[in-house]
Formats: structure tokens, sequence, C-alpha cells
């Protein structure tokens, strides 16, 4: 059974005694929500607490049975995404979107695999890291919808809803933006599969 | 056509490399967020009468205040009357720090929000009357029962003056017992409450003897108003004016009438 499930029924019963297990489930998916759609740490950590203090609000208004319907993952991640397209039109005069370089510093690497050689954990966060990048580079438009539909792994109908779209503009915005991630990833080695078969051959 | 596109399948490594993206949060983002929300708890010390001062505070306010004077008793404390995870932080914010100095210099008008969550309306009727009492003045227990209208509650507000989880913001050092003795105070006892008084200006001596030799209300010979004797219209009356009473009948009796702003007549009858 998905645990969001059970969540939200002891969110309709006990606010308050929920709440904690809620922050625990899905600050880490709200974080990454923002801090992939505007690239600062800094302003990710806001984004995402504010969207948990803004969920409890919300929780604290509505009855007990809409609470026990909530599809929370989706719901939460309307919030995130909201408060970050928000953030990023005010500031978008003000500050361009940078690369992800301070997670390093503050430590926030990636997960490490079992028996990764250090040379290969090296690789890993150099290619995270570009393609982090990548995806800042896209249009608002193309980011929101790959973020959640590809980082935050929400279905395109979830996605459309989260971002107020139409689900066939967010196929289409999710399509062109993982060619752009593509394209920008490997400009040189656009190898046709086909033909890279051949070479192997 | 992208000849790259592996179609939507899960193997795309795109697809996987975009999925690998997700961090933990950082944590504070999720302390933060609940001490916002009000289920945690952030304390640090603040200067006082009494020393340095433990304040506890979340998103909706100031929910504890209480000596910190021994490593951990602040939070032993807390743990035990609260139960909420707490945490030291560096300062008390800006603002409420601020706004608690100027509660503590005698401005009433500063709002200090205060997370009184779980109280009873009864407690919380007595510690609002509380905050009405001015900087330098004191009231008796059964005043403040008389004021908010349970007269006969006067144990009841002494006991809900004991459990008053902000001291000093919510200043029940300045309630005292009918019989004009200085009464027991929960941030330290009787010596703590005597040093806060004197802090303020009142000299806590002179009004227990005062009391003692009868002086349980004050009037002006020439205005005709009987006060509380810590009042500041009754610190005004010159020594050849001052009428003492012990009684406030006995002040009616002799054709006083009660000062409008400490109201003696609020719980006299208990008094007497």
């Amino acid at each position: 059974m998905d645990p969001d499930v059970a969540l939200a029924a002891r969110l309709a019963t006990d606010l308050d005694r929920a709440f904690p297990a809620l922050v625990d489930a899905h600050a880490g998916r709200l974080y990454t929500i923002a801090l992939r759609f505007l690239g600062v740490p800094s302003d990710a950590e806001e984004v995402a607490q504010d969207a948990l203090v803004r969920a409890h609000r919300a929780l604290a208004d509505y009855d007990h049975d809409r609470i026990r319907v909530l599809r929370l993952r989706p719901w939460l991640a309307t919030i995130t995404i909201n408060l970050a397209r928000n953030r990023r039109r005010r500031q978008a005069d003000r500050r361009p979107a940078t690369s992800i370089e301070p997670l390093v510093a503050t430590g926030l690497e990636p997960r490490q695999a079992l028996g990764e050689s250090p040379p290969a954990i090296a690789e890993r966060r150099e290619e995270r890291r570009r393609l982090a990048d990548a995806l800042l580079a896209l249009p608002p438009t193309a980011r929101s919808a790959v973020v959640l539909r590809h980082v935050d792994g929400l279905s395109v109908a979830e996605t459309a809803a989260a971002l107020g779209r139409p689900e066939g503009t967010v196929k289409a915005q999710v399509h062109r933006g993982l060619a752009q991630l593509r394209r920008h990833l490997a400009p040189e080695t656009h190898i046709d599969p086909n033909s890279a078969k051949e070479l192997t051959a | 056509m992208n000849p790259v596109q592996l179609g939507a399948g899960a193997a795309d490594p795109l697809e996987v490399a975009l999925r690998d993206l997700a961090l933990p949060a950082p944590a504070e983002v999720k302390a933060g967020a609940l001490v916002r929300v009000g289920l945690a708890d952030e304390w640090a010390e603040l200067p006082s009468p009494l020393g340095p001062i433990g304040v506890a505070w979340n998103g909706r306010g100031v929910s504890w205040i209480d000596r910190a004077d021994e490593p951990g008793a602040f939070e032993a404390r807390f743990a035990t009357r609260v139960g909420r995870p707490l945490t030291r932080a560096v300062a008390v914010p800006e603002r409420t720090a601020r706004a608690v100095a100027a509660r503590l210099a005698g401005d009433r008008r500063i709002r200090v929000p205060l997370d009184l969550r779980g109280r009873t309306p009864f407690e919380v009727a007595v510690w609002m009357k509380a905050l009405e009492i001015p900087r330098g003045e004191v009231r008796p227990y059964g005043w403040i029962a008389a004021e908010i209208g349970r007269p006969k509650a006067v144990r009841a507000v002494g006991t809900a003056l004991a459990h008053n989880p902000v001291p000093l913001v919510v200043p029940c050092h300045r309630v005292i017992r009918s019989d004009g003795s200085i009464g027991q105070y929960s941030l330290g006892g009787p010596a703590a409450k005597r040093t806060v008084l004197a802090a303020e200006g009142l000299d806590p001596e002179a009004l227990e003897a005062d009391a003692r030799a009868g002086l349980r209300f004050l009037g002006s010979a020439t205005t005709r108003i009987v006060c509380l004797p810590s009042c500041h219209n009754a610190r005004r009356i010159t020594s050849r004016h001052r009428r003492p009473f012990a009684a406030f009948s006995a002040a009616l009796a002799a054709g006083f009438r009660a000062c409008r702003e400490c109201r003696p007549a609020s719980g006299a009858m208990a008094a007497a």
C-alpha cells in the first residue's frame, strides 16, 4: 500500500502528531524540487521549509474527509513548485540561475554506491553537476515540467495538475526538455544507437 | 526525430540520471519547519533582573521562560512541563528579544506573541489580566479573581499564576497575597519576586511593612479618591494628605470613591 494513504489517514486523525512523519517522508523531495528548479541551495531550503509550513496551515483548515483522500505527493509538489516559481519570477531580474557548485561545499554530495572507487565517485559527481547545470539552462516552463515529471517522478497527469497546464502541453514540454538536455550533455557525441551498434559489431 | 531517444522506458539513462538528482533535505529544513508550525521549540538566553534567563519560542510565540543558571535545568523543566523537542539556538530572534526587553522595561503596548496552547481559558484569563498591571505596581490575587468575574476563585488564581509558562513577560510577580505579603513566585521563590519588584521601582519591604501596620488602601484627602497602595495615583499623594485604610468599606464610609485605574474595590471583600 502507498505509505502516503496511511499517512493521510493519520494526518486526518491527529495533524500535529502525524505531521513530523510527513516532514520526514517528504522534505527531501520538496528540497530536491526547489533546488533543481532554482539552483541555489539556500533558496531551496527556504522554499522547502515554506512549503511544509503552508502544508501544515492548509491541513489545519481542511476537514477530516478532505485530508483522508488527499494525494500528498502531488499536493506537496504543487505547493513547492508554486513557491519556487514565484521566487524565480521575483528574482529573475536580479540574479541568474547558477550552478549547483555550492552543494559540494555544503557536503551535499550524491549518494555513494557501495564499492565505488574514488575516481568513479568523482566522475559520477561531475556527471550529476553537468546534468543539474543543463537542467538549470532549460527555459523555466520546460524545467518545471522535467523536474516534476522526471526528477520527482510524478505522472504526466499529476505534473499537469501541479503546473496548471494541459497534459498535452506538459508532454510536449517534457519531450523538448529531455531533447535539449541530451544535446547539452553530449553535443559532439550525438551517435545514432544503430550506427553505434554497427561500430561495435 | 532525435536519434538518441530510447522511448519512455525506465532504462533511458537520462531519466535514470534525472531521478538520481534527488538529495536529502538539510536537517535545518526539517527542524525549522517543525519549529515554525509549533511542533518543536528553540531556546536561548536573555538578560533579566534575575540574571540570564532562558526563553523558548516557536512559530506561534514565546512558549516558556525559566531560569537557566544550572546547565540542563532549563531543558529538563521544559521536557517535563511542555514536552516538545527543544534545541538550543544561538540567540533569541531579534524581534522577540526586543519585544521581551520592552515588556520587562514596562511597556505594556508591545505585543509579545505567546504560545498558550493547551492552557485553560481560566488560566489564560488570569494571565491576560496580570498583563494589565503596570510596572512598579502590585495587585492582590483576589483583585485578579474579581476582575475576571470569578471573585471566589482566589486560590485558583494563585495556582494559575504558579503555572504561568512565561513569567516576567506575563508579570505574575506583580500579584501578591491579599494580606499584603509578597507571596510565592515560580521563578525562584519570594526572594526572586522581591528582586524583580525592586528592579521595577517598588519597595517590597516597605509595602509589606505598611500592610502589617494595617495599611491596605490609601486615600487622598484632597481628591477623596482611594487607591491600592502601589497605584501610581496613590504614590503621588503628599504625606500630609495620605489617609490610610485597613478596609475598603472604611474608605467608602469615610466618603472616598474608588480610583478608576487600580479599582481597589475588586477583591476588596475577599481581602477583608
